[in-house]
């Protein structure tokens, strides 16, 4: 990919690196709005919570900008190959970058509302589980700006122990709010900040998953690896 | 709380190559067996070893002066022609080496045909244009002829456009037309091997798609081979494709995968645009 000898057409390569630069712009933006928005709930930080929405429109205005930029160049270049691959990944990586900050969003607006929980719940599954997704998210983001198919392969196993935590966060939630109906509604809004987690953890699988292709021309298989109790079909709301 | 994390790895091998087609079993029409090619002093072909598998189309792709006009040539023995060239290796074609001394190179050429660049009729009318290559071939009666002319004008799709004019000059059809009329040509002595040197490399898009659009339906009785410098052609046209470079052939794979995932550096550097 990036790691090519250049096109005999220069300006071709500039568009490329375009693309490129977009995509990888889009993946600084969401790591910063998940990275606030965990804050904003774990740290039960009321500022941190702001930025996330605001950041989506620009996020939102990359994704526009890359399909345009691609579809372009597909139809102007012909692309084969390589270029054809990394192409198509950016189409649907822009895709799984923009729900990821739309998850991020969804995270910041409720951190407020699981705030009558604080103290009396432990955030901690809720940390350990936000530090893998984040830890995965940032690893799928230098795959995609590294072409790094080795790195991607890593993040595309590491999925499955989000998938564990989320489980064992959902059994504990169920718990709390049998035991303290009060609490259901805090404990609703957690869930989904650990449900978007998750899910933002899902998307940087995939995110690894089209770096593979892009890199290799293969496919990595279509099941991947789950946590326990995870169900089989949670690619469909991908 | 703990959480007992168990990750499955999945290893590189388990991966699925998109492109990656069923092994073609289709019978091989055309076998090309450590082809080694000199004009001259010049080594313009080497180690060449490539199947044309039977009704299926095989495009030949790469830079100019990189051996595959050369190839095609070889497939029917046109080179002959020129003094000072010659091929050593095997071209298998019938259970027979067509490149060993004894071959009737005129029952060779009508077996296995072949299209220009440029379109070539001859200067007579459309009717005795192909009839000419029947007349060369076999004895047949009048309305035998006919039927013959009427049924090569149809397979290329120039029936309708010619059935009242069939008399007139072959020189003043369009370039698109006169393609398809040495297509008709072609096949009209009813050949098992079809090679087309750049077929529509003179022609306009239109008449391109016809050219190709006829390939598709030609294919299901005839193997075909083409060069093309036009790797888009290739793609829309080719159930596999060969890449070469300097006389040698670096690559051959289905379509898809030529174009998705080629296996080689110099294939990827040539069909993305990178080369020299």
């Amino acid at each position: 990919m990036g790691n090519e000898p250049a096109h005999t057409v220069t300006r071709y390569d500039q568009e490329l690196d375009r693309l490129r630069g977009i995509v990888a712009r889009m993946g600084g933006l969401v790591e910063r709005q998940t990275a606030q928005a965990i804050a904003a709930v774990v740290d039960q930080d009321e500022e941190a919570a702001i930025e996330p929405p605001e950041l989506d429109t620009e996020v939102d205005a990359l994704e526009r900008e890359a399909e345009m930029l691609a579809i372009r160049i597909l139809a102007l270049r012909a692309p084969m190959a390589v270029d054809l691959r990394m192409i198509v990944a950016v189409l649907k990586m822009s895709g799984d970058l923009e729900r990821i900050g739309d998850y991020a969003s969804s995270i910041a607006r409720r951190a407020m509302k699981v705030e009558p929980l604080d103290g009396a719940f432990s955030f901690s599954p809720l940390r350990a589980m936000a530090r893998l997704v984040q830890e995965n998210l940032h690893k799928a983001i230098e795959a995609m700006v590294e072409n790094d198919s080795t790195r991607a392969m890593e993040v595309w196993n590491a999925d499955t122990a989000v998938d564990e935590l989320y489980t064992a966060m959902f059994r504990e939630l169920v718990t709390y709010m049998m035991e303290d109906p009060r609490k259901i509604g805090p404990c609703i809004h957690l869930l989904f900040v650990a449900k978007n987690l998750e899910r933002i953890g899902d998307h940087a699988t995939n995110i690894a998953e089209r770096v593979y292709y892009a890199v290799t021309g293969n496919m990595l298989p279509a099941v991947r690896p789950r946590g326990g109790a995870a169900r089989k079909d949670a690619h469909k709301d991908s | 709380m703990s959480v007992e994390v168990q990750t499955e790895t999945v290893a590189a091998e388990q991966t699925v190559t998109v492109a990656e087609t069923e092994k073609d079993a289709r019978p091989i029409a055309l076998q090309v067996r450590d082809l080694n090619f000199y004009y001259g002093k010049s080594h313009a072909l080497h180690d060449i070893s490539l199947n044309f598998p039977e009704r299926s189309v095989t495009g030949m792709i790469g830079p100019s002066g990189c051996g595959k006009s050369t190839l095609l040539r070889v497939l029917n023995r046109m080179y002959d022609l020129y003094p000072g060239q010659k091929a050593t290796g095997e071209v298998i074609f019938d259970g027979q080496n067509i490149l060993a001394t004894g071959v009737d190179l005129n029952v060779l050429r009508s077996r296995i045909g072949m299209v220009f660049q440029k379109p070539t009729p001859f200067p007579m009318s459309i009717y005795d244009n192909i009839a000419f290559g029947i007349r060369l071939h076999e004895r047949v009666s009048r309305s035998e002829m006919d039927g013959r002319v009427e049924d090569a004008l149809r397979r290329v799709a120039l029936w309708s456009e010619v059935q009242d004019r069939l008399s007139s000059s072959a020189t003043a059809m369009s370039g698109g037309q006169q393609q398809r009329l040495c297509i008709a040509r072609t096949i009209a002595v009813r050949p098992e091997v079809i090679l087309l040197d750049e077929p529509t490399s003179a022609l306009d898009p239109v008449s391109t798609a016809r050219i190709e659009e006829l390939l598709d339906e030609l294919k299901t009785e005839f193997t075909i081979a083409i060069v093309t410098h036009n790797m888009q052609q290739a793609a829309r046209c080719a159930d596999q494709v060969a890449f070469f470079y300097m006389g040698k052939l670096i690559e051959v794979d289905s379509t898809a995968r030529m174009f998705t995932t080629p296996r080689e550096q110099q294939t990827q550097d040539y069909i993305t645009g990178r080369f020299g």
